[in-house]
This record gives C-alpha cells, sequence and structure tokens, in this order.
C-alpha cells in the first residue's frame, strides 16, 4: 500500500551546515511514529520541511504519493498535514472556545457567508465544544487564552491542530516545557487521539517511556542523518543508536 | 453650563468624524501592519463625490451611499495597486501611500476643479434645537450618532461574526493565522475595502460640517486620525473611539478656552500617551 507520507533524499543546508541530510523515511496510514534523536539532530527541521515551513535544498516529500515541492504550509495544511508548535502559539486575548473556532472555520473557504452571525453557526460552536473535551479542558472554554497555564495551552494548541482535521498530525514536544503534573494529562489526551485510529501522528519527544508506550515505530536522527528506523524493541536494541545516546559518536563528531 | 454642552456637543461631533477615520486606519496597521498615508485621499474622495452626489440627486442618503461605494471602490484599487507590492516594507509603503495621497488629491482638481466647493447642509438636519439656552446643532447631533451606529455595527462584527474572529486573530498573531490555512490576503482587501469606505462616510459628513471641501483637506484631518491610532492603540477598534472623542473634545475646549493652545494640544496628548503608555491606551496586539 502507498505510505500515507514519504520523503525522499530529504535535505536542507543552512551554508555550510546540512541540518537534514539525504533522508528517506516513510509512514504508513494511521500508524504511530516517534522521531528521537539528540538536540540538534534535526528532528524540528525535519518537521519544517514536511510542513512547508522549510524549503528542501534536495529532495523532496510525498503525501499520498503526490509531490508537495513548492506547495506552502498553508496548502499542505489544507491537503491534510497539521503541525503543532513548539513554542506556544495561541491567539492570547481570544478565548479558549474562540481560539478553538477559529481552526474549525479556517477549514472552509472565505466567502460571503462570513458575515453571517455566529449563532447561525451552531455546529461550529459544538464541534469547538467537542475539540475541548477531548483535550479536557471544557471548564476553560470562556476563559483568555493568556490567563492558561503552560500545560493548558499545549493542550489547547492540540485542540486547535485537532481542529484542522488533517489525515497526519505532526506533534512536536508536545510536553515541551511543562511541570511533572501535567505530563500524564497530554498523555492521555494522545493517547485517546491515538485510539480513534483515524489519524496518523509523528510525534517528536525526549520522553523516552512515554514513546516507548505510544509508538508503532520510531526513527532515530543524529547529526541530520537517518540513524535507525524500526519497532520500539529493535531501536532499544540497536547498538548504533544506544552508542549515539551514550555519547560514543557525539566525541567522534565532535573532536 | 450651556457652554460646556455646547463645548461637549461640538468636540463629540469632531471626534465622531475623526473616529470614522481613525477606525479603518487601525484596522489596516493592526491586521495588515500597512502604514496608509493615503487615507485622507479617500477622506477627500469621500466629500468630493458626496458632494456631487448630493448635488445630483438631491439626496444626503444617496450622497452617503456613493460616498461609501466610491471609497470602498477606490479602497479596492489602492490595495491591489499600490499596497500588494509592498506588504512587509514600511519605508517603501510610507513613499508609495504618500505619493498616491497626492494623485487622489490632484486628481480631485482634475475630476472637480481646482477650486474649494462649497457643500450644503441637508435641509432636515439644517438649524438647530434650542433648549433652554443650549443650543443643539441638528447636523452635529446626527454625526455622533452615526459615529455610534457605526461603532456598534462593526464592534458586533468584529465580535460575532467569523470574518470579526478572522481580524482579531490576524491583529494578533497573523502568521499563525495563516498557519491555521486562512487565507489572509483575501480577508485584508476587505479590511482594506472597509477601512477605505469608513474614511470616505468620514468625508462625506465632513462635508456639510466644515461648509467647503477643498483638494488638501485629506492630508489635515489624516494627521488627527494618526494621532489617534496612536493614543488609542494600532489595531484596537474600541481604543480609536475613546481617543478620537478625546481628541475632539480637547480640541474643541481648547479652542474656547485656550486658543492659542488648540492646534497643539493633540501633539500633547500624544505625547503624554507616548511616555507613560507607549502601547495606547488599549492594546489589540497578543
Amino acid at each position: 500500500m502507498e505510505p500515507i507520507l514519504r520523503t525522499e533524499n530529504l535535505t536542507i543546508k543552512f551554508g555550510g551546515q546540512t541540518a537534514v541530510d539525504n533522508v528517506n523515511f516513510e509512514v504508513p496510514e494511521k500508524h504511530f511514529k516517534s522521531i528521537i534523536g539528540p538536540n540538534g539532530a534535526g528532528k524540528t527541521t525535519f518537521f519544517n520541511l514536511i510542513s512547508g515551513e522549510l524549503k528542501a535544498t534536495s529532495g523532496d516529500v510525498f503525501f499520498r504519493g503526490e509531490s508537495l515541492s513548492g506547495k506552502s504550509s498553508v496548502a499542505r495544511t489544507r491537503k491534510g498535514i497539521g503541525r503543532s508548535f513548539q513554542i506556544t502559539n495561541v491567539f492570547p486575548n481570544l478565548t479558549v472556545i474562540e481560539n478553538v473556532r477559529l481552526a474549525v472555520q479556517s477549514k472552509e473557504k472565505i466567502r460571503y457567508q462570513f458575515f453571517r452571525h455566529f449563532a447561525s453557526y451552531k455546529d461550529l460552536h459544538i464541534q469547538a465544544e467537542r475539540l475541548l473535551e477531548i483535550v479536557l479542558l471544557t471548564s476553560k472554554a470562556n476563559a483568555f487564552a493568556t490567563q492558561l497555564s503552560h500545560g493548558e495551552k499545549r493542550k489547547l494548541e492540540i485542540a486547535m491542530l485537532l481542529a484542522l482535521d488533517t489525515e497526519v498530525l505532526l506533534l512536536d514536544e508536545p510536553t515541551a516545557g511543562m511541570s511533572l503534573e501535567e505530563v500524564p494529562a497530554i498523555l492521555d489526551v494522545i493517547k485517546q487521539i491515538k485510539q480513534t485510529g483515524e489519524r496518523t501522528i509523528l510525534l517528536i519527544e525526549h520522553k523516552m517511556d512515554m514513546i516507548m508506550d505510544l509508538s508503532d515505530s520510531i526513527m532515530v536522527l543524529f547529526n541530520g542523518r537517518l540513524l535507525a528506523d524500526g519497532t520500539p524493541k529493535e531501536i532499544m536494541d540497536n547498538e548504533t543508536v544506544q552508542h549515539a545516546y551514550l555519547g560514543g559518536l557525539y566525541d567522534e563528531h565532535l573532536a | 453650563m450651556e457652554l460646556l454642552i455646547n463645548l461637549l456637543i461640538n468636540g463629540l461631533a469632531t471626534g465622531m468624524l475623526i473616529f470614522l477615520l481613525a477606525a479603518g486606519l487601525t484596522l489596516i496597521f493592526g491586521l495588515m501592519d500597512v502604514l496608509n498615508f493615503a487615507h485622507g485621499g479617500l477622506f477627500a474622495w469621500g466629500a468630493f463625490s458626496g458632494v456631487w452626489f448630493y448635488g445630483v440627486t438631491n439626496s444626503f442618503t444617496l450622497a452617503i451611499l456613493g460616498a461609501i461605494l466610491t471609497g470602498v471602490i477606490l479602497g479596492f484599487i489602492t490595495e491591489k495597486l499600490i499596497i500588494t507590492p509592498v506588504y512587509g516594507n514600511h519605508v517603501q509603503q510610507i513613499l508609495i501611500t504618500l505619493g498616491f495621497m497626492i494623485v487622489l488629491s490632484e486628481m480631485l482638481k482634475v475630476v472637480f476643479g481646482p477650486n474649494q466647493l462649497a457643500a450644503k447642509t441637508p435641509p432636515l438636519l439644517s438649524g438647530s434645537w434650542e433648549i433652554g439656552d443650549v443650543i443643539i446643532i441638528k447636523y452635529r447631533l446626527f454625526i455622533i450618532i452615526i459615529g455610534f451606529i457605526v461603532f456598534g455595527v462593526f464592534q458586533f462584527i468584529l465580535k460575532r461574526t467569523k470574518i470579526g474572529l478572522v481580524v482579531r486573530a490576524g491583529v494578533m498573531n497573523k502568521e499563525m493565522v495563516q498557519a491555521l490555512g486562512i487565507n489572509i490576503k483575501q480577508v485584508f482587501l476587505y479590511v482594506f475595502m472597509a477601512g477605505a469606505g469608513l474614511a470616505a462616510l468620514s468625508g462625506v459628513l465632513m462635508a456639510p460640517y466644515s461648509g467647503v471641501i477643498y483638494a488638501e483637506m485629506g492630508m489635515e484631518f489624516a494627521i488627527l486620525a494618526f494621532i489617534v491610532v496612536v493614543i488609542g492603540g494600532m489595531g484596537s477598534f474600541p481604543g480609536s473611539l475613546l481617543a478620537a472623542i478625546l481628541v475632539g473634545l480637547a480640541g474643541s475646549f481648547m479652542a474656547y478656552y485656550v486658543p492659542a493652545l488648540s492646534l497643539a494640544v493633540n501633539m500633547m496628548l500624544m505625547a503624554i500617551v507616548l511616555i507613560f503608555r507607549p502601547q495606547g491606551l488599549f492594546t489589540a496586539k497578543g
């Protein structure tokens, strides 16, 4: 079967630095794949190349077999690749429900009906409320986003990402900057999304227990290159990976 | 007491005209990050086309509608031809919109002739009511009412419609709005056209208020609108209403009590706000 997402010799160079180096990978539909690697391995850059925020120096990304080269991030979102953001990036002076509603309505094209009153858009509101339930934020619906805790903001981002209703979700460190108490709630949210079995998920994370728990497969990036790709067990047993994480390769490369 | 009320009504009426002009300016700046120095030109076109429509149709309602339509069409042309090529570059925006402002003014002279034109107040709105010693000039009250209606309508659109939500979010963070897959450029165009329509409305209402119209009136009035945008907070709709009323009242009271300072008072207001609250009275940016 055609993988939903595939890269071919994907490469990006910043000056003399190759941040993502000739990466070939594919992910089947409704699969949960995690991307790990030390800081600076090129994980976020790899996401940016897939989502279209960055333009590849060479190589290409394919969505359902179709080349995405030259397509803007907006066009890719519309096609079905949604991305969460590493930096907390919500609209501070809109309420929580307004934030989600904005994302829900963004699926539609802007037309004259745009000017109609919101009450006639009950279904939009209902959709937004349902998404807040999934991310466990219902009680904060009418709070301004700026009043939320960091963890709650991350949940809101996920709700907005879900609102885009894309087949592929790119989650970039959803637990980054969270207190330990907040992590389980996000984990529950991601588990819940996984259990619906509707989405293909790519996850960048540092928390290994979480990755082992959730992933169907794991790929390891190191210095921009694909070091390994396999089931969680294969990755754990992979000597090169262990070596990389224990610092052996670090020393070689940094020396 | 009567004097105070008269000065108050004067100040409010002037404030409302400035508000109509500043409202478009603040949204255009807040959402599109565009410094539009041609805004005063759209205002002057509103005044001239309004006077023309009034002369032809003899209906002030049609004059208002005609002026707004002229503004909206000019807004469409301006956004497409002048603004679109210079998104994201303030220096180019200042140069090209200032240049276009001059083009708009000179075109007025080509179309309507180089002389000042007299503008009549429609009979229904002429004259005044006397309540005790208080003289309420009907046309001024009319301007104040129109100003509040426009404010209410736009607040409603901003707070209760889908495009309003996009505009408010866009003022805070337009990159994020785009990342959601919303075509913000199209919303830019709508906002620009609406802003131009408001400027033209301000112009057509201004004409009978001042009695004469001339091609350079846009330049003069737009400065007040810029001051209002700075005082009210860039991108804030309620902020521009409050600031416009403040500027209108300050001008009206100063002109009576300390005439020598009446021109300086707006600059002083702006300086005070910039010193103590540089982001303006309201903040719309996130």
